[in-house]
């Protein structure tokens, strides 16, 4: 096959079908973790630079409640989801929301100082050394006939899937779902229903750090954690979250996606360095014919 | 019911309101009466919580509100509805309306949707359509609404009539007259003098943060100074 001039490799329909599932199978991480931006976007119309951070810590809590206590980490999901979201909450609530007297220029330097406190706390504490969890179960999986997945990547799938579903469900059923909604466009409108919007923008941030919880439980059987490891997923959240559009959560799952199995593909036929360009590459592009991405709305 | 006592108020170093005193009381339709600018908004927003004031007293049935937050406010029965309306616009017209039970009249949410949709029966034909796509008038029927599902003791409309057409501001008045017949107190800000004093028990006349005159609705009708006040002559 030739592409502008350049030749490229040729697989058979297998190996790319099977390069496309497992660009599903990262998407679907990619999506859990940009969904969180997102959502902090939508509602606080910040951008929430200590998100990597957070998946960072959230992956060392993962990782220590394996290695000290013996939890597996997908079970851990149950004490990191529900420990993300008091973090979050806390963390915006007497933080973020206080250092910030309501100015979002202001909100968006206190979150880059809030990822800079964390990752030198953390090379401090847990040093530069990558850890990782070894499950028994890493290797087992179902063959899918063109290709194999293992449990890890069907776990990816399924519990991103669910967590999202389950996001969406609490967004649109319950009040304090509408309420964020409501304060995400119209905050005094909402003061004037009796929300509180201190409260629902820290329940926002929250929610946010339970879905980086989550992810991290998700990816700490395949991933080793390292201080640094946070910037490399949210490098790629931001890309999502600007691709889907902005505070999109259906653009954050199909842009997950989207740029996963771009991935995939493009380490796939360009080589492991090269291939991680098509990204910036379909970004580019997708950007050139809607700039507010695929499932934004204009901003106002 | 609601009385404001030498209420001094503003944003920062700015001034707006320089020593506000009125009251409403129970059953009573009062006016307020402005041009653009005067700090009748700047006066709705201090009652409701949304800013503090700098001194004065604002009290509810003899209780001292003054610097409480929103939702305590809304918590009490004083609900405003803003001007401009403020209608969540990326809602349905039923999330809307759930959403003014946040804290008040949650158990009666269904009686109460039921009860906004017989005063209002275009809101019914749209009702999952968003609100953002609506018309200016129903806006401010959904924004009417809305306050209503939190079974206001005091509702305070802040220019309801702004940009609406002829025949849809005498709907209006006509409505908050009905609306108060059935026992609701009302504080209507508004710059439609004539429409508004027709209505009306009470009314202040407010002028660059002050309260210039005040007195019975049918008086000021024939009062030559409200001419003089309100159009600055």
């Amino acid at each position: 096959m030739e592409l502008l001039g350049f030749s490229l490799p040729s697989y058979g329909w297998s190996t790319i079908f099977g390069s496309t599932i497992s660009g599903v199978f990262l998407g679907s991480i990619y999506a859990l973790v940009a969904v969180g931006l997102t959502l902090i976007y939508g509602v606080l119309h910040i951008i929430n630079f200590a998100h990597g951070a957070l998946l960072m810590l959230a992956m060392y809590a993962v990782y220590f409640l394996w290695n000290i206590l013996g939890i597996d980490p997908y079970l851990a999901m149950l004490i990191v989801v529900p420990g993300g979201f008091a973090f979050g909450y806390g963390l915006q609530r007497f933080i973020i929301g206080k250092a910030s007297h309501g100015k979002d220029e202001i909100t968006l330097l206190v979150t880059l100082g809030v990822a800079i406190v964390i990752e030198n706390m953390a090379l401090f504490f847990f040093s530069a050394t990558e850890r990782s969890v070894r499950v028994p179960y890493d290797l087992d999986g179902i063959d899918l006939g063109v290709t194999y997945a293992v449990y890890p990547e069907l776990a990816a799938l399924v519990g991103s899937f669910l967590i999202t579903l389950a996001l969406w469900a609490f967004m649109t059923r319950t009040d304090t779902g509408k309420a964020i909604r409501a304060v995400s466009k119209e905050r005094q409108g909402a003061q004037l229903v009796g929300i509180n919007v201190d409260h629902i923008f820290a329940v926002t941030f929250g929610i946010g750090v339970a879905c980086v919880a989550a992810a991290a439980s998700l990816l700490v059987p395949t991933y080793a954690v390292h201080p640094q490891i946070g910037s490399l997923f949210v490098l790629i959240a931001f890309t999502v979250v600007v691709l889907g559009g902005m505070g999109s959560f259906v653009g954050a799952l199909v842009g997950g996606f989207l740029i996963g199995v771009t991935e995939q593909l493009g380490r796939l036929y360009l080589g492991e360095s090269l291939g991680v360009i098509t990204i910036s590459v379909i970004f580019i592009f997708v950007l050139l014919f809607r700039p507010t991405g695929l499932f934004g709305v204009k901003a106002g | 019911m609601l009385e404001i006592t030498d209420l001094h108020a503003g944003y920062g170093q700015m001034k707006v309101l320089h020593g506000i005193s009125l009251t409403i009381g129970a059953g009573e339709i009062v006016a307020l009466l402005g041009s653009n600018g005067a700090g009748k908004s700047t006066l709705n927003n201090n009652i409701s919580g949304i800013y503090r004031p700098n001194s004065g007293k604002i009290k509810f049935e003899g209780t001292d509100i003054t610097g409480l937050r929103s939702e305590a406010v809304v918590d009490l029965g004083i609900v405003q509805v803003p001007e401009g309306r403020r209608v969540f616009p990326n809602m349905s017209i039923r999330e809307n309306l759930e959403l003014g039970s946040f804290r008040r009249g949650r158990a009666r949410r269904r009686e109460n949707l039921d009860r906004v949709v017989e005063i209002f029966p275009r809101l019914q034909e749209r009702f999952d359509q968003l609100a953002g796509t609506l018309s200016g008038g129903e806006q401010q029927m959904l924004a009417i609404g809305r306050a209503l599902m939190s079974e206001p003791r005091v509702l305070i409309l802040d220019e309801p009539s702004l940009g609406l057409s002829p025949l849809l501001v005498e709907e209006m008045f006509t409505l908050i007259d009905h609306l108060n017949k059935d026992g609701l107190s009302i504080f209507l800000v508004e710059q439609n003098v004539m429409q508004s004093l027709e209505i009306a028990h009470r009314a202040y006349v407010m002028e660059n943060g002050e309260i210039v005159l005040s007195g019975v609705a049918e008086d000021l009708l024939k009062d030559p100074n409200l001419k003089k006040a309100y159009l600055g002559l």
